[in-house]
């Protein structure tokens, strides 16, 4: 069965994948680094490519789909251009993170439970702690950390990321 | 080994010819997001420009006239950040921006004065300090997992090996057997760093006698606990060190594969102990012959997944084995079957590089500091509202007011002005620890006092707040993060957290009856025995801690529908303390809903039935005479 799966038998697309399955010895034991690799590549994990994963790695579909949605960092669903994560640890938590976030979701009109927005230009999220608790309250955007927020700041950022995008 | 290698690794044979004059620019996870690769570029370009002769490599051979310019890791004063040290003056200026940099190498590296406006300045004695030797914050601290963190270059190996590295592991693996290694873990009294300070030497013993051909050591680096941020300074900091104790560990147990698990939030960590095992590998430290040896051993770092739940043992073996990270009963203990069945050890971190300090400096000398029954020093990140936040190195046994408040600075009101007699709580522990009072300042930090009084030194989050936080709000983020973080496996903690967080929402928005209070005392015991592994047994430790301490504010919350700080907005009543308002009509002025009247030198009054809880009085009033808010 492993044999049949050449990157040409599902088109062009999994070119990627199989890269990423060969370089990690296609071992079930993989599955973690993996799927990290293939969300590096793809921003989130497709179902189709998890089930490609699955028939590679010669486990279930549930398996690989049970590992993905247990663990925070993998997402289901695609993200936005640019992820702002705040950091909602103690730390940040008591030097008031909460109302930085509601600022931010109300700019970019974010409610209830959605999380990125129409345009998919952002994707909001918190953290449980990103260990930069001496800069709290912290906000990640796109693996850039800036510290000591406010609201104002925070909504600042934000708005220089849709300036940028618009220019 | 080359013998230049053995040159290095002997400090006295070289110390003469490293440069004297040092440039120091800290790159802990702080320091960069405030700049500081940045201002280290600032400093190659302006050093070079002022016509000094500057290398950024670590040279023992060096020509003593270079100015030797480096980044290091985390010195753990980072709020401070970007930190640059000035050796051998050893002057530290901090809060160093790009156009700071001109003035520092022409008044300091050139002119040989101070800079003194970039010098941090105490803020109780308002004294302005020149170095690490007269600032309280590193005063009152005794480091040794850190001394080296903040002054070498984390990337390089070499100038691990000038400051005696691997000499530990060399030692360990050339001349001492298992056994003896052992022995000496076991002397030394060294407990687990990582929360439940189970005794290290008893561990590695059981899984050293353990006939298995394959055994695995685990560094579990996976700090997943909200307000901690020990584990990562010490890999962006020394990263030798951890796996130099991985090495040693690997050795006494007879292992041949050693992993390090680190959390995938701390990227430059990961990037660090990568490099580390890189570099030791080539020099010969790993791979097929460690030290000549003829022994094999490997290492991999590996990134976590998000998810706390994995910082347990078992939970982690599951995680590594491509599974979903859930725990499994005990026994079988990993050290008898962990990973793939075999004979496996975790040890934190930090346990790790205390490890290293055993072997060289023997365990006596290891047993001179801390209590009798906890041993050595103990890292702790110190947060929240206190004015020099970082973090700390201390013997077990400090005091809690020592720490908090000495070490720390005093508690900063939210305007992050120094506040006398603002002290509230402590949050210790993270998720599984609990919050304590004014009484228990004077409580010595270590394992066994602090389970005494409910709370634990789990991986050494201390997070401080002052009067106006609401222990109820801080009940609730806790059990929001652990019902969020449960695994789903045991049922009484998959749904009794979830109940519990109900019920704090209950207290919290005015819903609750003295009933709630009873049920949740008793659902919290429920979920404390009927849970498999640390996370549920340790999860309603917030909830109890803040019932035992703060009942009255539960009370006020339940009987009387109402926060005392404020921070609950459903139960928040504003008002004016007539006696401390002046009249000047700047919170009326500020409120976006004009709740706000009165005259001008006259007491104003808020009126609830406008009032939106916004809080924007209470920032704009420089008298404190808004309260409940």
């Amino acid at each position: 069965m492993r044999a049949q799966l050449k990157p040409d038998c599902n088109g062009r697309k999994f070119v990627k994948v199989f890269t990423i399955l060969e370089k990690h010895g296609r071992k079930p034991s993989r599955l973690v680094p993996i799927l990290q690799a293939v969300q590096e590549e793809y921003r989130y994990l497709p179902e189709e490519v998890l089930t490609y994963v699955a028939t590679a790695l010669d486990i279930s579909p549930a398996r690989v789909f049970g590992v993905a949605t247990f663990y925070s960092h993998f997402a289901i669903k695609p993200k936005g251009k640019h992820l702002v994560r705040l950091c909602d640890g103690t730390a940040c938590h008591v030097k008031d993170s909460v109302p930085i976030l509601e600022a931010i979701r109300k700019r970019l009109k974010l409610e209830g439970k959605k999380n990125t927005t129409d345009d998919m230009l952002f994707t909001v999220e918190t953290v449980a702690c990103l260990g930069a608790c001496g800069l709290a309250p912290v906000m990640v955007v796109d693996d850039q950390v800036h510290g000591e927020m406010t609201p104002a700041s925070g909504v600042k950022l934000v708005e220089e990321i849709i300036a940028q995008e618009q220019s | 080994m080359n013998t230049r290698i053995l040159n290095i690794m002997d400090p006295a044979g070289s110390a003469g010819g490293t440069s004297p004059r040092r440039v120091i620019v800290c790159a802990g996870t702080g320091c960069v997001a405030n700049g500081a690769y940045k201002v280290l570029a600032a400093f190659e370009e302006q050093i070079k420009a002022a016509g000094i002769s500057v290398t950024t490599e670590f040279k023992p051979e060096g020509t003593a006239q270079d100015l030797r310019l480096n980044k290091s890791g985390c010195q753990g004063f980072c709020q401070m950040g970007p930190l640059v040290t000035i050796l051998p003056e050893e002057i530290l200026y901090n809060k160093v921006k790009v156009d700071d940099v001109a003035e520092i190498v022409s008044q300091t590296l050139v002119g040989g004065k101070v800079v003194e406006r970039l010098l941090y300045v105490d803020p109780a004695s308002k004294k302005r300090c020149q170095g690490i030797r007269d600032i309280p914050f590193y005063q009152r601290q005794q480091r040794f997992v850190l001394k080296e963190c903040g002054t070498i270059d984390p990337e390089c190996i070499r100038e691990y090996l000038h400051h005696g590295g691997y000499a530990a592991a060399r030692k360990a693996i050339l001349q001492m057997t298992p056994e003896q290694v052992v022995q000496e873990i076991t002397k030394s009294g060294l407990r687990g760093r990582g929360g439940g300070g189970f005794p290290t030497g008893r561990k590695w013993e059981a899984a050293r006698t353990q006939k298995n051909a394959k055994k695995y050591v685990i560094c579990n680096a996976d700090e997943g606990d909200p307000g901690a941020f020990m584990n990562r300074s010490v890999m962006e900091g020394n990263p030798h060190s951890v796996l130099e104790g991985l090495m040693i560990a690997a050795w006494a147990i007879g292992a041949d594969e050693t992993l390090v698990y680190v959390r995938a939030e701390y990227p430059l960590a990961v990037a660090r102990m990568r490099r580390a095992v890189e570099d030791a590998r080539q020099m010969g430290f790993l791979g097929g012959n460690v030290f000549g040896s003829g022994r094999a051993l490997e290492c991999e770092v590996m990134e976590g997944a998000g998810a706390f739940v994995c910082g347990e043992e078992t939970a982690m073996i599951a995680s590594i084995e491509g599974q979903r990270g859930m725990p499994r009963p005990k026994p079988p203990f990993p050290a008898q079957s962990g990973l793939w069945g075999k004979p496996t050890i975790i040890n934190n971190v930090e346990t790790l590089a205390h490890v290293v300090r055993i072997i060289n400096q023997g365990a006596d000398t290891f047993r001179q500091l801390g209590s009798a029954a906890s041993p050595g020093t103990k890292t702790f990140a110190l947060t929240g509202h206190v004015a020099n936040t970082g973090l700390v190195e201390v013997p077990f046994g400090t005091t809690l007011r020592d720490v908090v408040l000495n070490i720390g600075g005093g508690i900063t009101d939210r305007r992050g002005k120094v506040k006398p007699n603002g002290f509230k709580a402590v949050q210790i522990g993270g998720p599984s620890g609990g919050c304590l009072t004014q009484e228990h300042l004077d409580l010595p930090l270590d394992y066994d006092s602090l389970r005494s009084v409910g709370a634990m030194v789990g991986s050494g989050g201390l997070v401080a707040m002052n009067e106006k936080t609401c222990m109820v709000g801080i009940a609730r983020f806790f059990m929001d993060f652990t019902q969020r973080e449960s695994c789903g496996k045991c049922v009484l903690c998959r749904e009794g957290t979830r109940q519990l967080l109900s019920m704090l929402d209950d207290i919290i928005e005015g819903r609750a009856t003295g009933e709630t209070l009873v049920l949740m005392e008793k659902l919290a015991l429920a979920v404390q025995k009927g849970s498999l592994c640390g996370l549920g047994k340790t999860a309603p430790n917030p909830v109890l801690s803040t019932l035992r301490y703060f009942r009255a504010e539960y009370d006020a919350h339940v009987f009387h529908k109402h926060c005392p700080t404020g921070q609950c907005k459903a139960l928040a009543k504003p008002g004016i303390d007539p006696a401390r308002c002046k009249g000047c009509m700047a919170c009326a002025k500020k409120c976006p809903v004009g709740a706000i009247t009165g005259e001008r030198k006259q007491a104003h009054v808020i009126d609830p039935a406008k009032c939106i809880v916004c809080g924007a009085c209470a920032d704009t009033c420089k008298f404190d005479a808004v309260v409940g808010v």
